[in-house]
């Protein structure tokens, strides 16, 4: 091995300025279909952009288009940059960029036409959930390939949540999707009954857990401490944090269906995990925010790490509640409710999107060999991201307790006080709310996009040699 | 339990749910152990990429309690509550016998207002406002799906409001309806009625019994066509009969649209409305209230 190599930089580009796009169209969707629960003439009575068909396409837009995309540039930058070597398999990562674009353009078309298996985020038929397997295995065998030729005999913690989350979804996803197909574009799920629901949960709070934490996670390990400068605070306190909670997540899907036909055995399995689940995860958050003792000036200074330090704390406050919200008694409240949909955002908006951007203001520059066109702007999009997610959830929470509050009422006589109509008339209000800090956090992003294009311009791309392993001391 | 197929399953879990928390608390020790409290917080002494590094703090001790609180809280809800598979916990807790206990609280609480009101004949009921108040209110819980909140109906749910009545209108009939549910079975006719031409015969005949401008000699022909096929339940002059929910077709209420189309298409595909029987869901004294109630829909005006 020489030491003129350089990182394989294209994939990671491509990657990243996908990431900032499908962010824009996500978070667009998003916006369009808040606005027509406030205002349902807005679908124009066109089926295709009616909220049924288009809430799925928001939904797998912004976690496997953006938050996706932000997953493979990062995992493939800090796998390169933390074993000091190029990329494995140039040529499969190639594919898996080219796959992945393939496998969301064909959700943009067959998710308006209705095409669907059902099954909550994880929609797409079974031709392109084959595809989505080619994709992710070549993902695997990309990102294990360059772990195994690691110039550095320890594996760093970012790459730990990586490979966690690498591993797991392809099992989430094997064993969810698999259907009994009737045509090209129809298939059935292999589970029926409750069986059904309950694999879906495991899926569905998983792909939460894998796709949206872990790899969250190993983003936040590894652009924290490179943006502030600062070393991991605790070693050991990865390890506990790690394993419990890879070892915990699997366990707590079936905190989505209490109160239904799944067994009570697995449901008060699911609630104790999911509380069992709340030090593992602040575990994440107190690495990450204390990793910047000593340079706690720096967030005065640098709307970066500003941004990546609020993400982690979103992060603390959604992982709260969520295991709050799987208690049996508080979930009578809050299940089927927007309670949900505020918990869902704060995690979405406020974590997952907010470390995601943090991590492109780092990498897009470095990618390009420029500076960031302009940290002002990175301000501006700070505070109108915060002002956004706070309108959202709070506008959610308040709008999500009255619901429950509403379809529990009765009167002396025992009948019900509301019809469910009534609560929908109630939530008017706090539905516009909920449009307004979408449109928001929505105009954050573009902020962001108009700075990085800004930023690479006419910019060349750059080769960056590969640096010596440092020796331990 | 009979969510299992085998003791097998049973053992399964239980073990493996244990092993898991156990696992947890292992976790926490060996990540704790041997480790000296001191001021001075080391490096790992890895690198990587240049100037990425890891200090090895202790585990906070408030995060370490929060996780040994949320293990121990696991531990006793399971010893408490069903999860070790088919073991019930100890108070006998099941999400079923919840359900039960709270419905049986609330039919105490409710149960002597509606026995109280079952003691009043409905042409008494009819005159008490509050009565009439819990009856609309069953009414919205149970009843407005189909008939609307207004109770104005829609195409195939009958108006309750407009005096006319399918299956009869005395709070008798309203509540053998109520407790028993009808199922109406008008066939389809196509066939006996000879096909198209037949159906259009019958169908201008039906216009001119409700008081329409019709093509006189087709519906000449429907009237003989009636009265051999349609008389026995709509009755010579079209009147109707509720004992068999034969509707009136005389008058302008028409349950499933009363133009051309739509009566030729009573008779050619058949009509089976379905008003399914409330006697197990709402109970003798409920049903009571909610004649009353719609009792006194067509009886204020």
């Amino acid at each position: 091995m020489t030491s003129t190599e350089t990182y394989n930089y294209k994939v990671v580009r491509q990657f990243s300025i996908m990431t900032i796009i499908w962010g824009l169209v996500g978070m667009a969707v998003g916006v369009l279909i808040a606005a027509q629960l406030a205002w349902p003439v807005l679908n124009f009575d066109i089926p295709w952009l009616t909220f049924s068909r288009l809430r799925p396409l928001h939904t797998n837009a912004v976690i496997f288009a953006f938050g996706g995309c932000a997953l493979f540039a990062t995992s493939y930058y800090v796998v390169q940059h933390t074993c000091h070597v190029k990329l494995a398999f140039p040529a499969l990562a190639a594919f898996t960029f080219w796959g992945w674009q393939t496998v969301i353009l064909l959700a943009a078309i067959t998710l308006p036409l209705g095409i669907t298996s059902s099954k909550e985020y994880a929609e797409l038929e079974w031709p392109i959930d084959i595809l989505i397997t080619l994709v992710w295995v070549s993902y695997a065998v990309v990102f294990f390939g360059t772990i195994l030729k690691r110039r550095i005999p320890h594996i760093y913690v970012a790459n730990w949540f990586f490979g966690a989350f690498i591993i797991t979804v392809a099992v989430l996803h094997l064993f969810n999707s698999a259907a009994l197909p009737v045509s090209f574009w129809k298939s059935y799920s292999a589970y029926a009954g409750v069986q059904d629901a309950m694999v879906q949960w495991w899926y569905g709070h998983n792909a939460v857990g894998f796709f949206l934490t872990a790899g969250f996670l190993g983003i936040m390990y590894y652009f924290v401490p490179k943006q502030a400068g600062r070393p991991v605070y605790s070693y050991r306190l990865s390890v506990v944090h790690f394993w419990a909670l890879v070892f915990t997540y699997i366990w707590a899907g079936p905190h989505h269906l209490h109160y239904t036909a799944l067994p009570d055995w697995a449901q008060s399995l699911g609630m104790i995990m999911s509380l069992i689940l709340l030090a593992p995860s602040w575990g994440g958050m107190i690495n990450g925010i204390m990793t910047l003792s000593g340079a706690w000036h720096k967030l005065r200074t640098d709307p970066v790490l500003r941004l990546l330090i609020v993400s982690i704390s979103f992060y603390g406050m959604s992982t709260f509640e969520g295991p709050m919200m799987s208690i049996k008694t508080v979930n009578a409240l809050s299940h089927y409710t927007d309670w949900t949909i505020g918990h869902v955002h704060s995690g979405a908006l406020g974590w997952v999107a907010l470390v995601s951007m943090g991590a492109m203001y780092y990498l897009i520059p470095r990618l390009f060999g420029r500076e960031l066109y302009s940290l002002k702007l990175v301000e501006v999009h700070f505070w109108t991201a915060t002002i956004g997610i706070v309108l959202y959830i709070a506008s959610m929470w308040v709008a999500g307790i009255m619901q429950g509050l509403m379809w529990r009422a009765v009167n002396t006589d025992g009948t019900l006080t509301y019809s469910f109509v009534e609560s929908v008339q109630a939530m008017h209000p706090y539905y516009i709310v909920r449009t307004l800090g979408g449109a928001f956090f929505l105009l954050g992003a573009v902020v962001m996009a108009y700075n990085l294009w800004r930023t690479i311009a006419d910019a060349k791309p750059v080769e960056v040699q590969i640096p010596e392993p440092a020796s331990a001391h | 339990m009979a969510d299992f197929n085998s003791d097998f399953w049973h053992w399964y879990i239980a073990i493996l749910t244990v092993i898991s928390i156990l696992a947890c608390v292992w976790l926490i020790r060996w990540m704790t152990s041997g480790f000296q409290h001191s001021d001075e917080v080391e490096s790992t002494g890895h690198i990587w990429d240049e100037d990425l590094t890891e200090l090895n703090n202790p585990l906070p001790r408030w995060w370490l309690g929060l996780f040994y609180i949320t293990l121990a809280f696991g531990g006793f809800y399971l010893l408490l509550y069903p999860g070790l598979g088919t073991f019930g916990g100890l108070l006998g807790w099941t999400s079923k016998g919840a359900y039960e206990q709270e419905i049986e609280k609330v039919e105490a609480e409710v149960g002597p207002l509606f026995a109280g009101y079952q003691q009043t004949p409905v042409l008494e009921l009819i005159k008490d406002e509050n009565a009439l108040k819990v009856g609309e209110r069953l009414y919205l819980n149970y009843c407005s799906t189909c008939h609307g909140s207004d109770a104005r109906g829609a195409r195939g749910f009958p108006n309750l409001r407009d005096n006319e009545w399918q299956w009869g209108g005395d709070p008798e009939s309203i509540r053998t309806t109520l407790l028993n549910g009808r199922i109406a079975a008008m066939p389809s006719w196509e066939a006996a009625l000879g096909g198209e031409s037949g159906v259009n015969e019958v169908t201008q005949y039906i216009l001119r019994l409700s008081g329409r401008a019709t093509i006189n000699e087709l519906a000449d022909k429907g009237k003989a066509k009636y009265e051999i096929f349609c008389v026995a339940c709509h009755g010579l002059e079209g009147k109707g009969n509720p004992a068999l929910g034969a509707p009136n077709l005389t008058d302008d209420v028409w349950l499933y649209g009363g133009s051309i189309t739509r009566i030729s298409e009573s008779l050619i595909k058949g009509r089976n409305g379905q008003m399914p029987a409330q006697l197990d869901r709402l109970g003798e004294a409920k049903i009571h209230l909610l004649t009353a109630y719609v009792y006194s829909l067509s009886q204020e005006k």
